[in-house]
C-alpha cells in the first residue's frame, strides 16, 4: 500500500437533482471543517427541478486552496445515469464508492471500489417511507467518514448546524449516517490511501459563508428599505436571504411591522424601476439579478445614471450568451454592466473577490450609490454567489451611512432656497439633490431622463448639454478614486498577473507554482493602479473567465500606448470555476518561471 | 389687494407650472387646469405631491402644474414601477401618475396591471387620445375598431380599454371622464386623490393635431355626441361638512379612507359604484350601444393598499437610521457565529 495522503484530495459525490443530496453533500462538509480541515465546495447543479445529474465536489486542502480541482480522488457514485462517465474523473488510485448495484465488471482496476447496497439499506434501515429517499443520502456520508476516518462528534456536530432551525431532524439523520458508517465497519478493510486527520492552524476564526449570504448581510448593514426583484439563478438566492433576515431582523415584535420592503416584480423592468422610483424618494434601495435579467434592465439604468438617482444593482453572473447556462459561472458581464443603457452612459461597478468583500461591497455600495448619485453595480458570480466559502468573520461597520449631499429644509432655509440641483458646487462633478417631501417652497425639482440645464429645467440646448456630459465625466472621476483600490501583492517579479472576482482563488494557488506578482482589481471604472503596475512589469497576464477577454480589453484602453503589448490574455469559460491549473499551464509555457 | 387662499395658505397660482409646450386646444392643457383646480381645492401640499409620468405628450403635462412639487418624468410606460418604488420610501408622499394611452396601454400595460394589482396608492390619471401624438399621428391601443387615421387609415384592430382591464383585476377605483367635462373631471380628481389604493381615471382627451376629424372616436364632436354620464359626481372633503340635499332615493354616497365623501346623483339607470360586475356591465353596454359611458364606475374602500400589506411603517422607510437597520452587536456577532 502506498503512502497515505493525508487531508489533501477532492471528493465528489454524483447524485440525482431534486433528492435530498444537497443536505447530505453540506452535511458532509462541515463535519470536516469541524475537524479543522479547510474545504472548499463546488456545487454543479443542472437547470431543473429533480432528475438531472449534480455532482458536488469537496476539495480538501492542508493550505486551504478555495479554487476548483478538475481531479477527482473520491467519488460517490450515486446516479446510475452517469456511473460509467463518472467513473472516468477519478484520478489513478482514487477511491470509488458506489452502489453496489453498479457492475464493475468490465471496469477500470486502477482504483478501489468500495461497492454498498445503498437501496437495499435504505429500504431495510430507514423506517419512516416518506424521508426514505432523503435519508438515503445521508447513509453515503456515513460510509465516507468510514473510508476517510471521519469522528463521530463531528458528524453529530454537522448534523445538528445543519438542522438548526429543525432540531427534531437532528436523531432520524444521525441514524441513517449512522447505517451507512456501521456498514463500513462491519464489511471493509482499508484499502487506500486517503485519509482526514483533525488539525490546527487554518481554519480557526473562519466561517463558512455564500457569497449571496454575504451581500444579503451586507445590504441590510448598509440599510437597505426597499428590495425589488425578479426571480432569477443564479441571483434569487440573495433576495431570498434579504427576506430570511428581515424577518428575524428588521420586523417588529409586537406588531409585525417591517423597517424594509422587499417585492418580487412582475419582471426586471420593474424590479429595477421599483429600486429607481425609492432611491429617488429617498430610501436605500436595489435590486438583484443575473445576465438576462441586466440585459432588461438597460433602459432603466440609463435614466438612473443621467437623471443622477442612486440604486444598487446586485448581478450576479451566470454564463451567456442569451439564456446560456443558467446554473454555470462566468465573468462575462463585466463590459456590458461598465456601460449598460445607450448613449454614453458608464457605471461603477464593484468587484468582490471574496465572500467578505461580497458582505463589505455589498454595504458600501449604498455610500457610493448615495454619494455618487448613480447606480453602483456589484458583479459576483455563482461561484462566488451559490458556493459555501472559508472566510474569516465579517467585522462590525464602525461608519455610519453616507447619504451623500441631500439638502434638507434647513440648508434650503440658510440658502435662502437659492440652489440647482444640477448645480456643480464643489467642482467635484457631484451635486446636490432634495428629497421628496422637504417642507421648502424650493425644494421640488422636476427629475428627468431627457436633457437638462444646472436648474433641472428641459433643455436641448447644445452647451447646456455637452456642460452635464462633461460634469458628469468629472463626476465619475471623482468617484474612480474613491472606490476600492485594487490589491497588490508584488515583490519585484518580471511577470505579474491581473485577476478580478472570483478568479481570486484560482490565482491565489496558481502563484504557489509560479512567481508572479499580481494585482486584483475591485472596481471599474480602473484605477491608475493598475497602468502604473503593468508599467514596472516586463508582461503581465489578464486572467478572467469571459471568451473575450473583457478586463483585457478595458485594461488596454487605459493603458498608455507603449504599455498595451506588455498585455496578454488568459480566459477560461466553459462554465466551471477557473482551477489553478488553467492560469499555471499558459504562464508555464509563456514563461517557465517556477517558484 | 387680497389674494384668496385654500386650507394650507396657499394661493390658485401656487398650483401652477410651468407654461405648456403642448399644442393649442389640447385636450392634455384643460386636464392640467382642472388637476390645478383639484389640487388648490383639496389644499394639498406642494411639498408631499410627487408628480409621475412615463414618455409622451400626457406625461410632459407634470411640468405644467404644481412647479415647487417634486417630479419625475421616467421611462415610457414605466411609471408604474417608479411609482411604486417612491410611494415605498416615503408612504407620506401623494403619488399623483399622469400617462398616456400608449404610455398605459401598449409599452406599458404590464406595469399597469401589476400596479393595480398590488393596489399602490396612487391616482394613475389616463390621458387618452388614442394616437401617438409625439411620433406624428399612429393608432395607440386605446383607438377603437373602425377609428380612421387623419390620412385615412382605418384601425382593424380590438381596442384595449383601461377602465374594463382595471375592472377585471379588481382595481379598488375606476373612472372615465372626458377632458371638456371638467364639472365632472375635477371631482373625480379630487376623489382619486383622497381614495387610499390604485385609482385609475380615464380621460378623454382629444389630440387636436392628429385625432379630431371626422371618423375618429376621439374626437372633441365625438366624445361630445357621445358621452353618457352614469351619475353627477360630487366631492365632499374630509374638511368641509356633509350637507345633501337632494330627493331620498335620488344620491349614494361613497364614503372614504379619509373621511371624505363622494356624492352620486342619479341621472337615468341607477348604477351601484361598488359592483364590480355592474361597472364591467355598464361598459360593455355603452360600447355596444356606441356610447361613451362616463363617471365613476367601481370603487372598493376597504381594499388594503400596498404598503399596508406590506406592513411598513407610517414613518417613511427613507427616514430610518443605523439603529433601525442595522443588527445590533449582539445579534451581528450571535449571526456570524451560526456560520461556523
Amino acid at each position: 500500500m502506498t503512502d497515505p495522503i493525508v487531508n489533501d484530495l477532492t471528493i465528489q459525490a454524483a447524485t440525482v437533482n431534486g433528492s435530498g443530496s444537497q443536505t447530505a453533500n453540506l452535511v458532509l462538509t462541515r463535519a470536516i471543517f469541524h475537524m479543522g480541515i479547510p474545504v472548499a465546495p463546488k456545487n454543479v447543479f443542472p437547470s431543473n427541478i429533480e432528475g438531472l445529474p449534480t455532482w458536488y465536489q469537496l476539495r480538501i486542502t492542508p493550505e486551504g486552496h478555495m479554487a476548483r480541482s478538475d481531479k477527482v480522488d473520491v467519488l460517490v457514485a450515486f446516479n446510475v445515469a452517469t456511473w460509467r462517465e463518472d467513473l472516468k474523473t477519478v484520478r489513478q488510485g482514487g477511491v470509488v464508492v458506489h452502489e453496489e448495484a453498479f457492475s464493475t465488471a468490465d471496469a477500470r482496476t486502477d482504483v478501489t471500489y468500495y461497492a454498498v447496497p445503498f437501496a437495499k439499506l435504505a429500504k431495510s434501515k430507514i423506517q419512516s417511507d416518506t424521508l426514505r429517499k432523503q435519508l438515503a443520502n445521508m447513509i453515503y456520508v456515513g460510509v465516507v467518514a468510514g473510508v476517510l476516518g471521519i469522528p463521530w462528534e463531528s458528524i453529530e456536530h454537522a448534523v445538528r448546524r445543519q438542522f438548526l432551525a429543525k432540531p427534531k431532524a437532528v436523531p432520524v439523520n444521525l441514524d441513517a449516517i449512522k447505517v451507512g458508517f456501521d456498514y463500513w465497519q462491519d464489511n471493509f478493510s482499508k484499502q487506500d490511501p486517503y485519509r482526514l486527520q483533525p488539525m490546527t492552524g487554518v481554519v480557526e476564526g473562519k466561517v463558512l459563508v455564500e457569497g449571496n449570504q454575504a451581500a444579503a448581510l451586507g445590504a441590510l448593514m448598509g440599510g437597505v428599505t426597499v428590495v425589488a426583484w425578479y426571480p432569477i439563478t443564479p441571483s434569487s438566492s440573495l433576495c431570498e436571504y434579504v427576506i430570511a433576515y428581515s424577518d428575524r431582523f428588521r420586523t417588529g415584535s409586537n406588531n409585525g411591522e417591517k423597517r424594509i420592503s422587499v417585492v418580487q416584480a412582475e419582471d426586471e423592468l420593474a424590479a429595477v424601476g421599483m429600486a429607481i422610483g425609492a432611491g429617488w424618494a429617498g430610501a436605500r434601495a436595489m435590486t438583484s439579478t443575473s445576465g438576462p435579467g441586466i440585459s432588461l434592465m438597460a433602459e432603466f439604468s440609463g435614466l438612473a445614471y443621467y437623471a443622477e438617482v442612486p440604486v444598487v444593482i446586485f448581478d450576479i453572473q451566470r454564463i451567456g450568451p442569451s439564456t446560456g447556462l443558467p446554473t454555470r459561472t462566468s465573468q462575462g458581464d463585466l463590459a456590458f454592466v461598465y456601460t449598460l443603457s445607450h448613449g454614453d452612459t458608464k457605471h461603477l461597478v464593484l468587484l468582490p473577490g471574496t465572500v467578505e468583500e461580497c458582505y463589505e461591497f455589498a454595504r458600501d455600495a449604498f455610500d457610493y450609490s448615495d454619494r455618487f448619485q448613480t447606480p453602483v453595480f456589484v458583479l459576483s458570480d455563482l461561484d462566488l454567489g451559490m458556493n459555501l466559502w472559508m472566510t474569516p468573520e465579517f467585522k462590525y461597520p464602525e461608519k455610519p451611512f453616507d447619504r451623500g449631499k441631500v439638502l434638507t429644509k434647513d440648508d434650503l432655509e440658510k440658502l435662502a432656497g437659492d440652489w440647482g440641483r444640477y448645480r456643480d458646487v464643489d467642482g467635484d462633478g457631484v451635486t446636490f439633490r432634495t428629497l421628496p417631501g422637504t417642507d421648502h417652497p424650493a425644494a421640488g425639482y422636476f427629475t428627468r431622463g431627457s436633457g437638462h440645464d444646472e436648474m433641472a429645467r428641459y433643455t436641448e440646448g447644445a452647451d447646456a448639454y455637452a456642460r452635464n456630459m462633461d460634469r458628469l465625466t468629472r463626476k465619475l472621476e471623482t468617484a474612480r478614486h474613491a472606490l476600492p483600490g485594487p490589491v497588490i501583492d508584488e515583490s519585484g517579479q518580471k511577470v505579474g498577473l491581473i485577476a478580478f472576482g472570483s478568479t481570486h482563488a484560482a490565482v491565489v494557488e496558481a502563484r504557489e507554482a509560479v512567481s508572479v506578482d499580481y494585482l486584483r482589481v475591485r472596481a471599474l471604472p480602473l484605477s491608475d493602479d493598475v497602468a502604473r503596475f503593468v508599467a514596472r512589469h516586463e508582461r503581465v497576464y489578464i486572467v478572467e473567465q469571459n471568451r473575450d477577454g473583457q478586463l483585457f480589453d478595458l485594461v488596454r484602453l487605459a493603458l498608455p500606448p507603449e504599455l498595451v503589448d506588455r498585455v496578454r490574455s488568459i480566459r477560461h469559460y466553459n462554465g466551471q470555476p477557473i482551477p489553478a491549473a488553467a492560469i499555471i499551464e499558459p504562464l508555464s509555457s509563456q514563461e517557465m518561471v517556477p517558484a | 389687494m387680497s389674494t384668496t387662499v385654500n386650507r394650507v395658505g396657499l394661493p390658485r397660482d401656487a398650483y401652477k407650472g410651468a407654461a405648456t409646450t403642448l399644442c393649442a386646444g389640447c385636450g392634455h392643457n384643460s386636464i392640467t387646469n382642472h388637476m390645478i383646480k383639484a389640487l388648490y381645492e383639496l389644499g394639498v401640499e406642494p411639498h408631499l405631491l410627487a408628480k409621475m409620468s412615463g414618455i409622451g405628450c400626457s406625461s410632459k403635462t407634470p411640468a405644467y402644474f404644481v412647479e415647487t412639487a417634486h417630479g419625475f418624468n421616467g421611462v415610457h410606460g414605466r411609471m408604474p414601477a417608479l411609482t411604486t418604488g417612491a410611494h415605498l420610501a416615503n408612504r407620506q408622499l401623494i403619488m399623483l401618475g399622469v400617462s398616456g394611452d400608449g404610455d398605459t396601454a401598449s409599452i406599458g400595460l404590464g406595469q399597469y396591471m401589476h400596479m393595480i394589482r398590488r393596489n399602490v396608492d396612487c391616482t394613475y390619471i389616463i390621458e387618452d387620445n388614442g394616437t401617438y401624438g409625439l411620433t406624428k399621428g399612429q393608432f395607440s391601443a386605446t383607438a377603437d375598431l373602425g377609428s380612421v387615421q387623419k390620412k385615412g387609415a382605418v384601425n382593424t384592430f380590438q381596442p384595449i380599454d383601461p377602465c374594463a382591464v382595471a375592472l377585471a383585476l379588481g382595481c379598488s377605483f375606476v373612472a372615465r371622464s372626458f377632458s371638456g367635462d371638467g364639472k365632472q373631471v375635477v371631482p373625480l380628481i379630487k376623489a382619486a386623490i383622497a381614495h387610499r389604493g390604485t385609482a385609475i381615471l380615464d380621460i378623454i382627451s382629444p389630440c387636436v393635431t392628429f385625432n379630431d376629424h371626422d371618423g375618429s372616436t376621439k374626437s372633441y364632436s365625438w366624445v361630445k355626441d357621445h358621452e353618457e354620464s352614469i351619475a353627477d359626481v360630487s366631492f365632499i372633503p374630509f374638511f368641509e361638512e356633509v350637507h345633501v340635499d337632494y330627493e331620498p332615493g335620488t344620491v349614494r354616497e361613497v364614503r372614504l379612507h379619509d373621511g371624505s365623501h363622494i356624492v352620486l346623483k342619479k341621472l337615468g339607470e341607477d348604477h351601484d359604484p361598488t359592483d364590480r360586475g355592474a361597472a364591467i356591465k355598464v361598459i360593455e353596454e355603452g360600447r355596444a350601444e356606441g356610447h361613451l359611458v362616463t363617471g365613476l364606475l367601481y370603487v372598493d374602500t376597504e381594499m388594503s393598499d400596498f404598503a399596508s400589506t406590506e406592513q411598513i411603517p407610517e414613518r417613511p422607510l427613507k427616514d430610518l437610521g443605523e439603529d433601525d437597520l442595522r443588527l445590533t452587536r449582539e445579534d451581528f456577532a450571535q449571526f456570524m457565529s451560526e456560520f461556523a
